[in-house]
């Protein structure tokens, strides 16, 4: 445990009763828990090495609840972290002692399905899946597809961006959103954009997207839908050696080809998801890849075949192409189950999450190499190889004293590497608690203080999720403090015409 | 008016420092090839970006280039066209419309406008293909957003409120862009004769079909009226057109014409055109060629219109019949043009009204600066979202130096 959160305000803590008792009042019956043991399962999210109970949990099901809980908080000086599904791989979810929990798993409605518009209307508790499901007997889907998609949200997946394996051709959360409703600290419902293209003025469903709950809360959410592509067809190709492998991903590029989506694993993921699922993955291989290609049939046998021949110029050593759905899905299902598959082989396990520049791949994963020997630690790969993004599994054993630290350690200098090949720290689990105090290895004071002064416009005392995303936290009268530089002579040294 | 031109980026933080100092604020250009669009501004100075033109990198592999602000847009196309490459969602040249010099426009203008083309239905907008950016805020510092890799959420995604904000938040000086394959080849559907809302029903089914169609536009017997080759001559004067254009590898655009022409046939029969004339059509309704300013409807102003697309044939139907004007669809009815008979506020009342009963939104792209003294520009928003937005703006600009009152008439203009 190396990161350390705000200190508690014990004046708030001090007024818990009278806390918890108002919170009843805006939300009646089960939706407050105080009690210790009820608490439980909200103290940590998907990174659960990290817990910590809120001080009160919270769960409105309408937004005027939701508007009356904040306007309360922000009246008070209560913190607030918002939570979905609690599936955030970065901490995004973790509570704060003096912080009020709200959960907003009990927005499960589907609000409006229009096929016509090619959007749906959903409550921000929706998981990511059921969108799709909802839509499916009509053709269509929901694109962005998190691994967690089972069972995070599609609110949390706006507050990360979400990915997933097909985001190379079909775009992350932020491709995929319209509009929102969202409630900030104040209480005040504000809608952004609907049914149309874009919204008017500035792109604030944009700023929304991936703000990791910092700038509100939100109750509504507008997604796009497309049509499924008629088939869909993979090929898994084997190569003696990643420096090949990694050639191939940039040759398909190259070509023009988009796959729907282009995975790698290195051999110890290959070996651990073999053991788990038997996709009669080659053990023989030092990487593998899946390349999906989907559209029309006439379309997927042409491109199958130019990647099939691109794989082959790289020296691919076995290459299997899926002729039936079934046969795709078993090619999927060891890369879909690789963490769990190394769970199994570790006791414990920490998974990365940077992007690369697809060429920098050999070299990153060289260095790795040398990193894991140096920490004692093991490393499994699989990566979202069409667009360079890593998700290195760092091997560990809580229990062994000092195995947790070496492996954040590790993880921390695996991501300092992504930035310093011309990379960035998250590629889609965010940056939360996890990759907070590594900000500043991509960004400058400057660069913050801006991203700082745009989460003023939203939230003025800094109540929404503190100690999130940010290592230091300013104030906002400080940060909007003007230093004129100079006097009155305007424009020195500046060609003029 | 003083004229800056700035020869890197600490020249800008110069300037923006001096202005706040001096309390002049700037106008912002590249090339000025967008500078009749927006709210006139209260500005005092120049800063002209044109000389910051290099471009930094271009890494056809990773599918991405790096390149100044003020780097001409032309140039940048020819140069990822050598490779095969594009701006998928297809940026718009306003030089038509605007009666500007042709080819003009810089990089910078592209993405502070954000006007995206045709294939914005199938490939987002600017903002979907900003990946980073360099740029100096009204605190006259030098500040990142984003990176150089498609996936990316380290802190907040400030290169989407960059997008589209007419240089009224910052200055970019230079921004990194996805770059995407261009397709191999091109088929465009061509439907005749169907009206407004015939033809975006067509046009929505079209999109709910898994043909993966990447344009979809109506223009009207009026459209067709004022507009020279190509348009003009693939359709009779008083017989609409309905473009539907897929694209791909060449078998698969072949494929997906001929199984879309028969999903469509109750729509009636549908001729197809290929690759050079397919795009020579697409970029006249990309760049609104009915309402080219040397042409019959010179002096009309002419709104953007974008909303649910479901909306668009009856919104624009009813438009053009109470106000005499002519509408053309892209977007699948979500985009609308529309030409209006000259009036005293180019009809922005009435209009709006009726915008925003779908949900939609509308703003005045080409007018007199008397019009658009008289009339908001941009779509005026709900107090609260405005206010938000302005409170947006302020965290980049608390004096409003960068193009103050672009996009918003207030007491600051």
């Amino acid at each position: 445990m190396t990161i350390l959160m705000p200190e508690p305000d014990q004046a708030v803590l001090a007024r818990r009763g009278e806390i918890v008792a108002a919170l009843r009042k805006i939300v009646p019956g089960e939706g407050v828990i105080d009690s210790a043991a009820e608490m439980v399962p909200y103290e940590s999210d998907g990174l659960m090495a990290y817990r910590q109970p809120p001080m009160v949990v919270v769960l409105p099901d309408t937004t005027a609840q939701v508007a009356k809980v904040l306007r309360y908080c922000h009246d008070n000086g209560i913190k607030v972290v918002p939570r979905g599904s609690g599936t955030s791989l970065s901490g995004g979810a973790l509570p704060l002692a003096d912080g009020v929990l709200l959960g907003l798993g009990k927005f499960k409605r589907i609000r409006e399905i229009d096929f016509d518009n090619r959007a749906v209307v959903v409550e921000p508790g929706v998981t990511n899946l059921a969108i799709s499901q909802a839509v499916d007997h009509a053709g269509f889907y929901y694109a962005p597809d998190p691994s967690s998609q089972i069972a995070c949200s599609i609110g949390g997946n706006i507050a990360e961006n979400s990915g997933g394996v097909h985001c190379l051709k079909y775009g992350m959360t932020t491709n995929n959103v319209l509009g929102c409703e969202i409630v900030l600290i104040t209480g005040e419902i504000i809608r952004v954009g609907g049914k149309s293209a874009e919204t008017s003025g500035y792109d604030l469903m944009g700023i929304i997207t991936g703000s990791e709950g910092l700038l509100g809360v939100i109750t509504e959410v507008t997604v796009r839908i497309l049509q499924k592509p008629e088939t869909a067809r993979a090929l898994m190709v084997g190569f003696a050696d990643v420096e090949a492998a990694g050639k191939c991903v940039a040759d398909v590029i190259s070509a023009g080809i988009i796959p729907g989506g282009m995975e790698m694993m290195d051999k110890p993921a290959i070996h651990a998801a073999e053991a788990f699922v038997h996709a009669n993955y080659p053990l023989d291989v030092e990487a593998l890849l899946i390349i999906e290609l989907d559209g029309p049939s006439v379309e997927v046998d042409e491109l199958i075949q130019r990647v099939e021949a691109i794989a082959r110029g790289c020296g691919s050593t076995t290459c299997q192409i899926s002729t039936s759905e079934k046969e795709r899905l078993l090619f999927w299902s060891g890369r879909k189950a690789a963490f769990p598959a190394v769970g199994r082989i570790s006791p414990d396990y920490l998974c990365m999450d940077g992007t690369i520049p697809r060429a920098q791949l050999p070299l990153v994963l060289r260095r790795m190499k040398e990193m894991s020997a140096k920490y004692g630690l093991g490393v499994a790969n699989v990566f979202h190889a069409g667009d360079g993004n890593l998700h290195p599994l760092i091997l560990y054993d809580a229990n062994k004293p000092g195995e947790m630290d070496a492996a954040e350690a590790f993880g921390a200098d695996i991501l300092r590497l992504c930035v310093e090949v011309g990379g960035v720290l998250t590629g889609e689990h965010g940056v939360g608690i996890e990759k907070r105090d590594l900000m500043p290895e991509m960004f400058s004071d400057i660069d913050l203080n801006q991203q700082q002064r745009l989460k003023c416009a939203f939230d003025a005392n800094g109540l929404l999720n503190p100690g999130k995303v940010f290592p230091t936290l300013h104030n906002c009268a400080e940060l909007g403090r003007m230093h004129v530089h100079g006097g009155k002579l305007a424009f020195p040294d500046i060609p003029r015409f | 008016m003083e004229t800056l031109k700035v020869r890197d980026a600490k020249d800008v933080e110069d300037a923006v420092r001096a202005a706040i100092a001096g309390e002049q604020p700037l106008e912002i250009v590249g090339h000025g090839s967008k500078r009749l669009i927006g709210q006139p501004m209260a500005t005092n100075a120049l800063l002209d970006l044109s000389a910051l033109n290099a471009v930094t990198a271009y890494e056809p592999n990773e599918l991405i280039i790096t390149v100044q602000a003020g780097a001409p847009l032309a140039d940048v196309l020819s140069l990822i066209d050598s490779k095969n490459q594009q701006f998928a969602f297809e940026p718009i040249d306003t030089s038509l419309l605007l009666g500007t010099p042709a080819g003009r426009g810089s990089i910078g203008g592209m993405i502070g406008a954000g006007f995206a083309g045709p294939r914005r239905i199938k490939a987002g907008g600017a903002r979907d293909h900003l990946l980073g950016a360099h740029a100096v805020s009204g605190f006259g510092e030098s500040f990142k957003a984003g990176g150089r890799v498609v996936k990316n959420v380290t802190g907040y995604d400030v290169c989407k409120l960059l997008a589209g904000s007419w240089g009224t938040l910052a200055v970019m000086t230079e921004v990194t862009l996805k770059v995407m394959p261009r397709p191999e080849s091109e088929r465009t559907l061509v439907l005749r004769g169907l009206d407004d809302v015939a033809a975006n029903r067509a046009m929505t089914a079209a999109l709910g079909s898994p043909f993966d169609v990447s344009g979809a536009a109506h223009l009207p017997g009026s459209a067709l009226r004022t507009t020279q080759a190509p348009l003009g001559e693939l359709g009779a004067p008083d017989q609409s057109l309905t473009l539907l254009r897929l694209e791909g590898i060449t078998a698969s655009a072949a494929h997906r014409a001929g199984s879309l022409r028969a999903a469509l046939s109750s729509y009636g029969p549908a001729d197809v055109i290929e690759d050079a004339e397919s795009a020579a059509a697409w970029a006249a309704i990309r760049d609104v060629a009915p309402y080219a300013a040397s042409g019959p409807r010179a002096l009309w102003p002419v709104w953007r219109i974008v909303c649910p697309p479901a909306s668009g044939g009856a919104f624009g139907q009813a438009l053009a019949r109470e106000s005499q004007g002519e509408v053309f669809y892209d977007w699948a009815g979500g985009l609308i043009w529309a030409a209006l008979p000259p009036s005293k506020d180019a009809n922005a009342r009435a209009l709006r009204q009726r915008v925003d009963a779908i949900g939609g939104h509308a703003a005045l792209i080409r007018a007199s600066e008397e019009l658009r003294r008289a009339v908001d520009v941009f779509h005026p928003q709900e107090r609260g979202l405005a206010a938000l937005g302005q409170r947006v703006k302020h965290s980049f600009d608390p004096r409003d130096i960068l193009n103050r009152g672009r996009m918003a008439r207030g007491p600051a203009s």
